[in-house]
């Protein structure tokens, strides 16, 4: 009878910080300085993200600038991640550690359900989530809001990247949290109604948006209820839309190239030959 | 290390001053402080356990309404200062331990045990770790006792304790109000006060006081909002 060999991911994780790459990132820096190349920056999601308890749930935000230095990289990237059907996470801080990070805690929530064959609790995704930062010492350069409801109610809770965590009703990260929690402190109030929240959640991001150089473009919003619903809005404020800058662009007519453009010579269809595989049943033995 | 006359005796073996805290100096980049002032007092019969409410990073307050006092077991609490993240992942940690220990031998942990347990951790992982620590609590051996345990991983058993950056600028006035055998309202009056002017003068501690108050009969969690407090910087 072979081992049955559990899932290593909720096993026992290797102890320590893997230092594996520190050499390679060494010997590539020094190669750079000689030779006066500039190394590309990691993605950051400069970043406003904000998230809100209100009477019947959660509302979760997020600006959609992804930048790489001071370069836009990405105008319209997704900041709320899944988490589970009740659990969304935004993330503010390196983008592939943000990204990266919430889909593994994801996925260990998954088996955890499977396992015990009842819903997440926001709560688990938070000490599994800073458990697992402060195993990294901070080198894992991701400051969530994790936001959801459960059987104990809405909770919102701030996680930064060395695995401190708060519980907080309403929260600011990123960037552009000043501004956020600016207009959180001055409007927000308890049991707000959905229709109040998310307005509040927008205009926060919308501070950020233009009052924070790391943040821009639109805002998405997600709202999680306690009945069990789930919406999320890519795109609910689009102050800056692309389309009329691009319009405003003269093309030559030569870069449009329609159809019909390249001239087709002759056409052939040859079927691809299948053979069917031999096919015979052995009995197991009982 | 020379030592000048009428300079503080540092933490860190380098001596310059530049004007910052050793808890500020030796926190990293981004990192989250419990910058704070935590205190406990022991009377007959338990133990008072209070902290102030500021999370900053660098100059901004992350939480300003933080709950630095956590329960180690049921009638054991500890108040957290320094980084959050290691004194979370400490107290957790001593949480656990205590909790098996409890299963193992069938009774009540003494306060002892769990200062001890804390300041193994503190002490044995001291050079990646920046916590300051005061376990307090009641149990049927001691009744009230307080441990403080400091950034080095020592232990000591007080009379009373405070702790975290807002600490120094209260040493006086704790020296001249304590006196042995408080009960307990003279107990919590005296926490209430001694965090507050801690406040007034700390640019890291600030907002809210939270006290809890550990009997044998129960655990009482009390909470004075930023404009009750008994002291305030105008000195309302």
């Amino acid at each position: 009878m072979s081992e049955f060999h559990g899932n290593s991911s909720l096993d026992e994780a290797p102890p320590g910080f893997s230092f594996d790459n520190c050499h390679r990132n060494a010997m590539i820096e020094q190669v750079a300085a000689k030779s006066n190349s500039v190394l590309p920056t990691a993605t950051k999601t400069g970043t406003t993200i904000v998230g809100m308890v209100y009477k019947d749930g959660v509302v979760l935000g997020a600006d959609t600038r992804a930048t790489g230095g001071t370069e836009v990289c990405d105008k319209n990237c997704e900041k709320i991640h899944y988490m589970a059907d009740n659990i969304y996470c935004c993330g503010a801080g390196t983008a592939a550690d943000t990204e990266k990070t919430t889909e593994m805690i994801s996925s260990q929530l998954e088996l955890l359900r499977m396992n015990t064959k009842s819903p997440s609790r926001v709560v688990t995704a938070c000490t599994l989530l800073k458990r697992m930062l402060f195993r990294y010492q901070g080198h894992i350069s991701a400051a969530l809001v994790l936001g959801g409801c459960d059987v104990s109610g809405p909770h919102v809770y701030q996680i930064y990247p060395h695995g401190s965590t708060g519980k907080l009703p309403y929260t600011t990260m990123g960037s552009g949290s000043l501004a956020a929690m600016s207009v959180f402190e001055t409007e927000w109030r308890d049991d707000m109604s959905e229709s109040e929240a998310v307005e509040l959640v927008k205009k926060s991001i919308l501070a950020g948006i233009f009052n924070d150089l790391g943040s821009g473009s639109s805002c998405d919003t997600c709202v999680i209820r306690m009945d069990g619903t789930t919406e999320v809005t890519r795109g609910a404020v689009a102050p800056n839309p692309v389309a009329p800058l691009r319009a405003a662009i003269n093309r030559s007519s030569k870069l449009n190239i329609g159809k019909g453009t390249t001239p087709v010579l002759s056409t052939t269809f040859t079927p691809a030959r299948v053979t069917l595989a031999d096919v015979t049943v052995t009995e197991m033995e009982q | 290390m020379s030592r000048h006359y009428g300079q503080m005796q540092q933490y860190s073996s380098n001596n310059f001053h530049d004007g910052k805290s050793a808890e500020t100096r030796n926190l990293k980049r981004g990192e989250v402080s419990s910058g704070t002032t935590i205190m406990a007092i022991p009377f007959d019969g338990g133990v008072v356990l209070g902290a102030d409410g500021r999370t900053s990073t660098g100059t901004y307050v992350a939480n300003r309404v933080s709950d630095k006092i956590v329960a180690l077991h049921d009638r054991i609490w500890c108040c957290r200062s320094g980084s959050a993240a290691d004194t979370q992942a400490l107290t957790d940690y001593v949480k656990h331990y205590l909790s098996q220990l409890c299963v193992e031998t069938g009774r009540l942990p003494l306060v002892k045990v769990a200062a001890s347990l804390m300041r193994k951790l503190c002490y044995e992982n001291k050079d990646n770790l920046m916590a300051g620590v005061i376990v307090g609590g009641w149990d049927p051996v001691e009744n009230g006792s307080v441990y403080n345990i400091p950034l080095g991983g020592t232990m000591i058993k007080m009379p009373f304790a405070i702790g975290g950056s807002g600490s120094t600028y209260i040493y006086g006035l704790v020296d001249s109000k304590f006196k042995e055998g408080m009960n307990k309202e003279e107990a919590e009056t005296f926490v209430k006060e001694a965090i507050a002017h801690a406040m007034a003068r700390d640019g890291s501690s600030g907002g809210i006081i939270r006290t809890v108050v550990v009997t044998e009969d129960g655990n009482k969690r009390g909470y004075v909002s930023g404009n009750e407090l008994p002291y305030g910087p105008a000195g309302w």
